[in-house]
């Protein structure tokens, strides 16, 4: 029997075609979108649709760290866009830092004696707090003037704050709907959080202007745009490859076994509760380094992002797109945020009824609701499961049988075809 | 032989109904061991009782050459200790192969570091497939386990507890859905493990029972009734009143 491990020497790439093939079409749409830009000379794409498929790229990599949670561990965290918002709360901080640093510098140098620091420092913290009746910096911008410190804080908050709440939830066998639920508490409690004033973070105000690189006002934002564009491509590479690694070696065995059967996993001798927690926290950084290059892109990062409606957003996405697959996560993403962007940017054309007129920025997201009812319903392989019909993967006929042990299982003749 | 297991004075109650009742139970290093009794007395309670799903309201569980106490420890830590266990109803990870499946099952560290950066060896494999041959899976190991028949996956888990190479294996009505055919052959592998570790098999059928031919434990309201060969149990008047006389 020594034809059971051959399959298993292939290179990783002929082992996981998918994984070569998203990474061809993810370079040429790169070198494509590139060629095309304004930045570029072309000028086919605007430097905003620049930005919009860049933010894009970002949202398909968090929806890979939902579906590696969710569609692989079984663990359906309504959470996941908060570690978003807080990477891009992270790297928003330094953003917003530097630049004002430099404005006020600027005004200060007009001054007749060269100004002290902790005079930059009051003007810095009277631009950015101004907004909330604060002219002093709150102890969580600590580190703000170091861009290193807060890249590492991209990493660290939203890690930690998985860690902990994972080791919380998991250890008490949190799971299924409780666990949803809890999830949603922490990214409301958490956006609940940001919305005052004195959080530190400018309330409702949010950061903002974070699209101006620091010592980069004269790059124009076309060739900006394209560097995030890039960044984002490459991270989305990365994450889609670091994925593809976990879940196809034991490692993704064990969390499909977890998603299946958690209680026969355990007297396997595996601890389940830290799979899940490396799981959740990992996927929590993945989140968190989509996060911080999404919201340089969108320029503002405030509550309303971590508001609890948006991790179910991605819920809906993972599950179009189809869970349980990569490629599906990110088909799913993309497709549905575009076709978002589509109908709420007032590019549909209205339909009227005579007596009514469908207004397409409203009634989105009736649609959307509406198909994300009928994917589960008739499609819960989602968008996804068109490829198993392109490839002819089929999924064996049980004439409508039951697969469950009690009522006999599938026939072998049934599952050969 | 010295003792493998020993739970004594065991009590579990669920909302005031006394599933296990001061219970005690030996079990020695290599042995077969059969249990049986009339529905509700108390089995598989018994069997969740060791693997730490349930956790007893007074008694004591003790196990292995350094007579550790089971009842501190989590589901996993129990089974990494050396306690296998196989349920009424087979669960295999229907979604993934038979080779995976038994790979999974197969003893190696557990933690979630050790299992991310594993590699598999040509030993691992060839593993596997002497476990495949054993269980009579060796043509079916890259199909997914959702597709075998209900003998076919009795078997897996059968397997799978192998792989894991546990020290006391506890066995849940291995026979239950199987051809006379194929309780044969399982009858056969419970007699081959047995040799290198202590087995304990629950069954409700008589005649599987006799086949194992070993030493069997009657339970019955949550203790245990009458214990000795097959022949010696089924003469106890006790035993023919609440179990064969039905």
């Amino acid at each position: 029997m020594t034809d059971a491990a051959l399959p298993r020497r292939q290179p990783f790439a002929l082992r996981f075609p998918s994984v070569m093939i998203f990474l061809t079409i993810l370079a040429l749409f790169t070198v494509g979108v590139t060629v095309l830009s304004e930045g570029f000379g072309i000028g086919v794409i605007s430097t905003s649709f620049i930005k919009t498929l860049g933010k894009t790229l970002c949202l398909c990599l968090v929806a890979l760290a939902m579906d590696l949670v969710w569609g692989y561990c079984g663990i359906l965290s309504l959470g996941h866009m908060a570690f978003f918002g807080l990477g891009g709360y992270a790297i928003g901080m330094w953003l917003m830092y530097a630049r004002t640093e430099i404005i006020v510098l600027e005004s200060l140098s007009a001054a007749a004696l060269p100004p002290t620091p902790q005079e930059v420092s009051d003007g810095i913290a009277t631009q950015i707090f101004g907004v909330v009746g604060s002219s002093e910096f709150p102890p969580i911008w600590a580190f703000a003037h170091s861009l290193p410190l807060q890249l590492a804080a991209v990493v660290l908050v939203p890690g930690l704050l998985a860690l902990i709440f994972g080791w919380l939830a998991f250890r008490s066998r949190v799971t299924g709907v409780y666990l949803s639920i809890l999830t949603q508490a922490m990214t409301l409690a958490l956006s609940l959080h940001l919305f005052q004033n004195d959080s530190g973070l400018r309330g409702n105000n949010g950061l903002s202007g974070l699209q101006n690189l620091p010592g980069m006002g004269d790059t124009p934002q076309s060739i900006v745009s394209l560097w995030f564009f890039w960044a984002s491509a490459l991270a989305l590479a990365l994450g889609y490859l670091l994925c593809a690694w976990i879940v196809s070696g034991k490692f993704g065995s064990v969390i499909r076994a977890i998603r299946d059967d958690e209680a026969r996993v355990r007297f396997l001798g595996y601890p389940v509760e830290a799979f899940k927690l490396v799981i959740f926290t990992l996927t929590a950084v993945i989140a968190g380094i989509a996060g911080a290059l999404y919201y340089p892109q969108a320029g503002i990062v405030n509550p309303a992002e971590i508001a609890p409606i948006a991790s179910i957003y991605l819920a809906v996405w993972v599950a179009i797109g189809g869970r349980g697959r990569l490629y599906g996560a990110v088909i799913g993403a993309a497709f549905v945020s575009l076709v978002s962007t589509w109908f709420t940017g007032g590019q549909a054309p209205d339909i009227n009824l005579g007596f009514y007129t469908i207004s397409w920025v409203d009634w989105w997201t009736v649609l959307l609701g509406l198909s994300f009812v009928c994917v589960t319903l008739f499609a819960p392989k989602g968008i996804g499961g068109l490829v198993d019909i392109l490839i002819d993967r089929k999924s064996p006929n049980r004439h409508g049988a039951d697969l469950g042990p009690d009522h006999g299982a599938l026939r072998e003749q049934e599952a050969e075809k | 032989m010295s003792t493998l297991l020993e739970v004594s004075g065991v009590s579990v109650s669920f909302d005031g109904f006394k599933a296990i009742n001061n219970l005690s139970f030996q079990i020695a290093d290599r042995e077969l061991r059969a249990v049986i009794g009339p529905n509700g007395a108390g089995k598989t309670t018994f069997m969740d009782i060791i693997t730490g799903k349930t956790k007893p309201d007074e008694g004591r569980v003790i196990y292995g050459d350094k007579s550790v106490s089971l009842l501190k420890m989590s589901e996993s830590k129990i089974a990494q200790a050396g306690v296998g266990r196989k349920f009424q109803r087979p669960t295999v990870f229907e979604d993934q192969s038979v080779f995976d499946n038994l790979m999974m099952a197969l003893k190696k560290t557990r933690g979630p570091l050790a299992v991310l950066f594993f590699k598999q060896t040509q030993e691992d494999s060839d593993k596997v497939a002497d476990l495949a041959e054993q269980i009579g899976l060796s043509g079916a190991l890259h199909r997914k386990s959702g597709e075998l028949s209900h003998g076919q996956k009795q078997w897996l888990e059968i397997g799978m507890l192998l792989a894991q190479d546990p020290r006391l294996l506890l066995v849940d009505e291995p026979a239950a859905g199987m051809t006379p055919a194929e309780r044969e052959h399982t009858t056969d592998i419970l007699r081959e493990a047995a040799k290198t570790r202590a087995v304990v098999v629950v069954e409700h059928d008589m005649e599987f029972v006799r086949r194992l031919n070993c030493k069997v434990t009657v339970l019955h309201e949550g203790s245990v009734l009458a214990e000795g060969s097959l022949d010696h149990v089924t003469k106890n008047e006790q035993v023919i009143e609440v179990y064969l006389g039905r």
